[in-house]
């Protein structure tokens, strides 16, 4: 019996050093059983604890749907829970005034593909150092199911109830193309190479984005024959296939199939890095008029 | 005391006392450098563009940030977040950006983010006729954004006055801890007047309070203090109903009632100490023009032209359109015969003054891109009065 | 070892079907929410990989490895 204390003890710490990045007082989470977005979480805990992060030092912003309510509210730390589609620019505001901070975006497909498409490959392309984790369920799930940019040609939703007649994004490609530092692509069955992948994108400096398949049993699983979280991650492992292998597959090969792996890491130049390296130069050597040549007296 | 003052107050103090002729637009912008403002966000729009470029220009010289964004939904998204971080923020648009950063002015709104936004306003609907001035937003400054709330919106009438509004517009927005709007319109945005840039320690700027210790964020008093991110206050900011600790309440009729309730209890409790007109003429008059922006220009000089025929007629020029100034106007309805109200719209603001007067109210609209002449304000005042 | 806190569980069963030693079976006893949370039958096979604890939704399984 003493044992089991001392076990029950041990556990405990184990889980407050966990719960240390998360508000504690609105747990356990409004997510349905099965959820992915809870294995996002527990993942982005895990990866947090790894790398020792303060959560003074961390700022989370996210948007609207299920998936943004990973970091809100249960993200301990500053936290701007913003409108439809805007977390990424929201953030952009925040890791400009505060760069020495690790500025985290966690929303959905809906949010940063549909709505907010544009401010995502915007800031890929400036390079900007922030951190945008990507829960790609398929579906607006919050909602109740419609039709998303995702969503697979063919699937009904409820906002495409004779089937969707209108391809997908392959979004990590796009964010990759638009000129992101790192992105990955995993599913929340492989849940060690993403927290390894939350790590190195925490830890790299500019754009990096994780592209995280993720079940939706409640608005999406049912759809498609998917009724509980784990039919959802069976079809993960078994549909998966790592991003060297498929590239010695053919595309009739790689039908459904989902890539996973890292798409891209390279070094280029990061935004608030220049933003700043601007300021310092214009206060060494001058540029333009000054104020005392083109005044009237 | 920011890190950048030092560097801010070292460049602008090259402008003192100098006299510059220059664009409403660019002294708009001069006057929210003054202000204290480090950080710009925009996407370029006529006849709103010099804004950005005079703030692309100056502001990393006062080590401040520009960032030219994708759109105005981002612009604004840019400027709210940036604020948290504990910037004094600020946008400028016109008419279409304008309708754009409704959604996100309610943000602002209902998570008490001071900020400017700057409409230099154009003819619409639509694109209508892009380059051209108009006063189409009156309402859309009040009302744009969903669901209740009370706005602060000021409107200069000259180069000078852009300044120093842009000045009040910061000042106001971090003492009710909310947007402001300076509603300009195209013809005081472009147009070139002489202005004399003040000494900076003669501009008073009342700076954004802060809270010291563990005092609530959002609710507890009527305009509660507010803290930026960093300080290990772990804040939750939300644009969903939230508690007075800031963490999310969709639930709640109190928490809703209580929360928008006090949102626009901050503004209208204090109409009196925001609110700001010009009065002329208006001891022995018979007859008041109420006016703003740009159009009160012409206005001022068809009413002197009645006076100097003897006419008894006065002149309000608004200063502040938003919060109204109801009592002020409700007053001069109670002893005028009637008041009439040239705008560059088909009748915005003289239906506001409708509902607090009983007289006769006589819309002076012209749309198409043209100003009123003073000609056209006086031959409309003048089979009335 | 496995620390489960049954209360945190909403009884989703990944752990139960993901354990590649099939360590879990589902409890026949509900948790105060109503759930049927997992319980370790065969703790002693567990090799402490921790797939379980990464992939539990919920923060309810904590493993142990001395």
């Amino acid at each position: 019996m003493a044992e089991d204390a001392d076990r029950k003890e041990v556990a405990e710490k184990r889980r407050h050093r966990l719960f240390k990045y998360l508000r504690k007082e609105v747990l356990p989470t409004a997510f349905c059983p099965g959820c992915g977005c809870g294995i996002v979480l527990n993942c982005y805990a895990h990866a947090v604890d790894e790398l020792q992060l303060d959560p003074n030092d961390i700022v989370a912003v996210t948007g609207i749907g299920c998936s943004s309510w990973i970091p809100s509210p249960y993200f301990l730390g500053d936290t701007l829970h913003t409108t439809h589609g805007r977390p990424i620019p929201f953030a952009t505001g925040v890791k400009v005034m505060q760069p020495d901070k690790t500025v985290v975006v966690i929303a959905g497909d809906g949010d940063l593909i549909g709505i907010g498409g544009n401010h995502l490959i915007h800031a890929a392309r400036r390079n900007i150092d922030i951190k945008v984790f990507l829960v790609n369920n398929l579906i607006y799930g919050m909602t109740g199911g419609q039709l998303a940019p995702t969503t697979p040609l063919g699937i009904s939703t409820t906002t495409s109830p004779h089937g969707n007649v209108e391809h997908p994004f392959e979004i990590a490609e796009l964010v990759a193309a638009a000129g992101a530092s790192y992105v990955a692509r995993w599913t929340t069955y492989h849940v060690f190479p993403l927290m390894e992948s939350m790590q190195k994108a925490l830890t790299k400096k500019g754009f990096c984005f994780l592209e995280i398949r993720s079940q939706c049993p409640i608005s999406y699983g049912r759809r498609v024959g998917q009724r509980t979280g784990s039919e959802a991650l069976q079809e993960y492992k078994e549909s998966s296939v790592r991003i060297e292998d498929a590239a010695e597959m053919s595309p009739e090969e790689l039908e459904g199939k989902i890539i996973i792996g890292k798409l891209i890491e390279r070094e280029k130049e990061e935004f608030t890095g220049n933003l700043r390296k601007l300021n310092v130069e214009l206060r060494t050597k001058k540029t333009g008029r000054s104020p005392e040549e083109w005044s009237l007296s | 005391m920011k890190g950048n003052d030092k560097i801010r107050r070292e460049y602008l103090s090259r402008f003192a006392n100098r006299s510059y002729f220059m664009q409403g637009d660019e002294s708009v912008a001069y006057g929210s450098l003054y202000a204290g403002c480090d950080f710009f966000a925009g996407y370029p729009i006529t006849p709103a563009s010099e804004v950005a470029e005079v703030m692309s220009a100056e502001l990393p010289r006062v080590d401040g940030y520009y960032i030219q964004m994708e759109d105005e939904l981002a612009s604004l998204s840019a400027v709210i977040g940036a604020v948290w971080a504990g910037a004094k923020g600020m946008t400028a648009t016109s008419g279409p950006g304008f309708s754009l950063m409704q959604e996100n002015i309610g943000y602002a709104v209902m998570t008490e983010t001071p900020c400017v936004i700057v409409n230099v306003q154009r003819s619409g609907p639509s694109t209508g006729q892009a380059t051209k001035p108009a006063q189409g937003d009156i309402m859309q400054a009040r009302w744009g954004t969903h669901g209740d709330h009370e706005i602060i919106a000021l409107a200069p009438n000259s180069v000078q006055e852009c300044f120093e509004l842009a000045i009040e517009a910061f000042n106001l927005s971090e003492e009710y801890r909310t947007p402001v709007i300076i509603l300009m319109d195209g013809e005081v945005g472009h147009m070139r007047e002489k202005i004399i840039m003040p000494p900076l320690d003669k501009v008073k700027i009342r700076e954004r309070k802060l809270a010291t210790g563990d005092e609530l964020l959002f609710g507890g008093e009527l305009i509660p203090p507010m803290a930026e991110f960093g300080v290990g206050r772990f804040i939750h900011v939300t644009g969903s109903t939230h508690k007075e600790s800031g963490i999310r309440d969709v639930e709640s009729q109190q928490a809703h009632h209580t929360l928008v309730t006090r949102l626009c209890k901050k503004i209208a409790d204090n109409r009196d100490r925001i609110i700001r007109f010009e009065e002329n003429h208006l001891e022995d008059a018979d007859f008041v023009v109420i006016s703003y922006g740009a159009t009160a220009r012409p206005a001022a000089g068809a009413v002197l032209r009645a006076r100097g025929e003897g006419k008894k007629i006065g002149m309000l020029r608004l200063i502040t359109i938003w919060p109204f100034p109801e009592s002020k106007v409700r007053e001069l309805g109670a002893r005028v015969k009637k008041i009439f109200v040239p705008e560059m719209n088909l009748g915005q603001l003289s239906r506001e003054i409708e509902r607090f007067v009983k007289c006769e109210v006589i819309p002076i609209p012209k749309i198409g891109g043209i100003a009123h002449t003073i000609d056209e304000i006086y031959s409309a005042l003048k089979g009335e009065v | 070892m496995i620390e489960i806190d049954e209360e945190l569980c909403k009884g989703c069963g990944i752990c139960v079907d993901f354990c590649p030693l099939k360590v879990f079976e589902t409890s026949d006893k509900i948790n105060s929410r109503g759930y049927y949370p997992p319980l370790p039958v065969k703790e002693k096979d567990c090799v402490g990989c921790r797939l379980c604890e990464l992939l539990c939704p919920e923060f309810s399984i904590i493993i142990i490895n001395e």
